[in-house]
């Protein structure tokens, strides 16, 4: 078994898809969304949606790291760079996405910044140390799947005694986002199941999402990533909505307990708190959706170490609809930019960046099968 | 897998250095899931095994052909 095959065989995606059409009653719609950009890219890099019943819909839900960071927090960033003259390390997604007047990392990286793309945060740890003379800033994005990775780095730092190196703490909480999009004051988006993140829950278990289906009475299945389990995952929920049930199920077995993993959530608790709110691309300010680093490292706290101006959220590019892509309220052909002057070579928004975007897995594949879609707005050749 | 818990790690043919920090209970041959650097979790075969079974439990029809 190389677990990636195995899930990929066409006999038992044919028979899925059977079972979901047989399963899925023509009477009701089926709004299912992924909350994990792996899930977004899987379900248009293998034609899933063109497997579904037309009343089975996937809405792309914000779960594309990059995608929810609002640009402002990408201005600091690129201040450490250009008023402390950091070396700035980061994960490769984040160096092309555009913030105050389209400036990218990578751009100022070509105008002579120290930018660095790193693969693990342990990369980021050997500049600090290779470079003692120079403060080493890891600028930490992402959801809990590589906050894990960011609290090894800080206990390390601070055990080595590491003092040039600090980071600069993005990362956001998945289930305070699901509630942010079951409570939003601008009317909450009409969701019926959710499917579960995969690396995520390998790392929370799936117990958080149960205030999902108690609270908000919708169900929730832990899917993993390979075609099939996305399949079997659409199944399961389908399944539930028929028979009027709203629990948390996990497909992804073979990696997702209930509980999770408990030695990176203890390493995560042991140097993060949880902020009281933090502001996300597309769903505004949501409380407890966020990490902060605790006291006891506060001297490898970018955010306390230097001083940057807050100069508020750049507006987004007129025109550009991420923020109601990453709602799934709208669709990456509804924006009058997709496909015009937004593609992944010049992304105007970050949806377009990062492959784990929405716009981006949509000008990849090419899946405009809607054709009320392809009439409304002329297919771009 | 050596003293400083990191292990080689084949990646779909290419192999790296993976930190290991992270997880329990792994030894030398088993499959891990593997994200930014760190081994995150065990994948276990007999999970995934009893995964492929209701895959293919669902999609039989009642003639029982797939």
């Amino acid at each position: 078994m190389r677990y990636v095959d195995e899930f990929r065989q066409a006999r038992l995606a044919r028979g899925l898809a059977g079972a979901i059409a047989r399963e899925a009653d023509p009477e009701r719609q089926y709004r299912l969304m992924e909350f994990c950009g792996g899930h977004t890219h899987a379900i248009f890099r293998h034609g899933i949606q063109d497997l579904m019943p037309d009343n089975v819909h996937f809405l792309h839900g914000p779960g594309c790291p990059v995608c929810v960071l609002p640009t402002g927090r990408l201005d600091h960033a690129i201040q450490l760079v250009e008023r402390h003259d950091v070396i700035l390390c980061t994960y490769g997604d984040m160096l092309r996405v555009p913030g105050r007047g389209r400036g990218t990392l990578l751009k100022i990286k070509a105008e002579g910044g120290d930018v660095r793309m790193v693969y693990s945060t342990l990369d980021a740890l050997r500049i600090a140390r290779d470079n003692p003379r120079r403060e080493v800033v890891f600028f930490a994005i992402g959801f809990e799947t590589t906050a894990p990775a960011t609290a090894v780095a800080l206990s390390q730092a601070r055990a080595e005694g590491l003092a040039n190196f600090s980071v600069f703490c993005n990362h956001v909480l998945t289930p305070a986002a699901m509630r942010g999009l079951l409570t939003a004051s601008s009317g909450p988006v009409s969701i019926d199941g959710f499917l579960g993140p995969a690396h995520v829950s390998a790392v929370i278990g799936s117990r958080p999402y149960e205030f999902v289906a108690r609270a908000f009475r919708r169900p929730v299945v832990i899917a993993g990533f390979e075609p099939l389990d996305i399949m079997q995952s659409v199944y399961m929920l389908v399944r539930q909505l028929n028979a009027g049930r709203h629990e948390v199920e996990n497909e992804y077995t073979r990696v997702v307990t209930r509980e999770g993993n408990a030695r990176a959530q203890a390493l995560v608790s042991e140097v993060f708190g949880v902020r009281n709110a933090f502001e996300w691309r597309g769903l505004g300010q949501l409380p407890r959706s966020a990490l902060r680093i605790k006291e006891g490292y506060a001297a490898h706290d970018a955010e306390r170490r230097f001083t940057v101006f807050s100069r508020g959220n750049p507006p987004d590019a007129r025109g550009c609809e991420c923020p109601s892509i990453l709602r799934g309220i709208k669709k990456p052909t509804d924006c009058k930019l997709f496909g015009r002057v937004c593609s992944p070579d010049h992304p105007i928004g970050a949806c377009m960046v990062s492959p784990e975007g929405a716009c981006a897995a949509y000008w990849r594949y090419r899946r405009c099968r809607r054709p009320s879609v392809v009439a409304e707005s002329p297919a771009v050749s | 897998m050596d003293g400083n818990g990191m292990a080689t790690v084949s990646l779909g043919g290419i192999t790296k250095e993976i930190s290991m920090i992270l997880v329990e209970n792994v030894e030398a041959g088993d499959f891990v899931l593997v994200h930014a650097g760190y081994a995150l979790a065990r994948i276990s075969q007999e999970e995934a095994r009893r995964t492929l079974s209701l895959m293919a439990e669902a999609g039989l029809t009642e003639s029982g052909a797939l």
